[in-house]
């Protein structure tokens, strides 16, 4: 069965995307003079934005059924949830 | 959701194929596995910020850079290989698979070697807290790569016997999910471990 429910996304933009988002982190992370918790923000906001572009175009999980997706970000609640509570290790 | 229902080996309750669900659920295990790594990584650095050496200066960041980006690349060959099987285009699935195993055997090639020049610096996993959770984290993110270049040769060579022939894209898309998985771990890898 050769046809798709979709047409297919313009994959190399995406890996423009991703490129040019990881050459600003390193910018980031070398050049700028950001104080230090804004720094770590601004990178962990470019990490969360690269792994959300493989997650829904490459993965494709903005294509699939709802309940899929659903059953994909389930964990994430709970990766959250554990780190927080291995944090009150140190209080 | 009316093509997932008719193809074979449906799963009624998700609306997808089993493989691809069995995958989905093998991958939700995998972000638990990290995340204990990761967390554990965390919060070691948080009890010693004082005495935590500073990654950039530690770690070769233009090569690891480099890595990223060569990962990112066989990200999206892999995708590239993926459509080719869908639209059942056989020559274009094995191009881009065939560049996908080596995009990703040389990752794993710039890391051991990453690895041979930090050793030579006597960064090891015994050097501190550092040292440990470093190797541990991209350790078993290696080991995740390798796994992955073994069951995409796989693809590969069944791709070069036709195995994918006539619309069968569900193999390659299944493998296809784990290898941006990997590569979306090294995304958040890349940025705690190397560059915070």
């Amino acid at each position: 069965m050769p046809t798709t429910e979709h047409k297919h996304p313009n994959y190399i933009a995406i890996w423009i995307w991703l490129a040019v988002l990881t050459a600003v982190e390193v910018l980031v992370a070398f050049i700028s003079s950001l104080p230090r918790h804004i720094l770590i923000l601004a990178l962990l906001f470019l990490a969360v934005w690269k792994a959300l572009l493989v997650a829904l175009y490459f993965m494709h999980l903005r294509f699939e059924p709802k309940r899929l997706l659903i059953f994909a970000v389930a964990p994430l609640p709970l990766a959250v949830i554990f780190v927080m509570a291995i944090m009150q290790e140190f209080p | 959701m009316a093509h997932a229902a008719v193809m074979s080996g449906a799963e009624p309750g998700a609306g997808v194929y089993t493989k691809k669900l069995g995958m989905w659920t093998f991958l939700a295990s995998e972000v638990m596995f990290f995340t204990a790594l990761i967390g554990s990584y965390i919060v070691l650095r948080f009890g010693a910020a004082e005495t935590w050496p500073v990654p950039t200066e530690t770690l070769n960041i233009p090569l690891t850079a480099l890595n990223t980006f060569i990962l990112i690349c066989s990200s999206v060959s892999m995708v590239k290989a993926y459509a080719a099987a869908v639209d059942d285009d056989q020559k274009w699935l094995k191009i881009w698979l065939l560049a996908t195993v080596i995009m990703g055997a040389m990752f794993v090639g710039v890391q051991v070697y990453e690895y041979y020049h930090l050793i030579h610096d006597h960064f090891l996993p015994s050097s501190g807290l550092f040292g440990s959770t470093f190797y541990t984290m991209t350790g078993f993110h290696g080991f995740h790569v390798s796994m992955g270049v073994l069951c995409m040769s796989w693809v590969t060579i069944k791709a070069f016997r036709g195995g994918y022939a006539g619309g069968k894209y569900q193999g390659v898309e299944v493998v296809g999910l784990y290898w941006h998985f990997v590569d979306l771990v090294w995304i958040i890898l890349f940025t705690i471990v190397y560059l915070i």
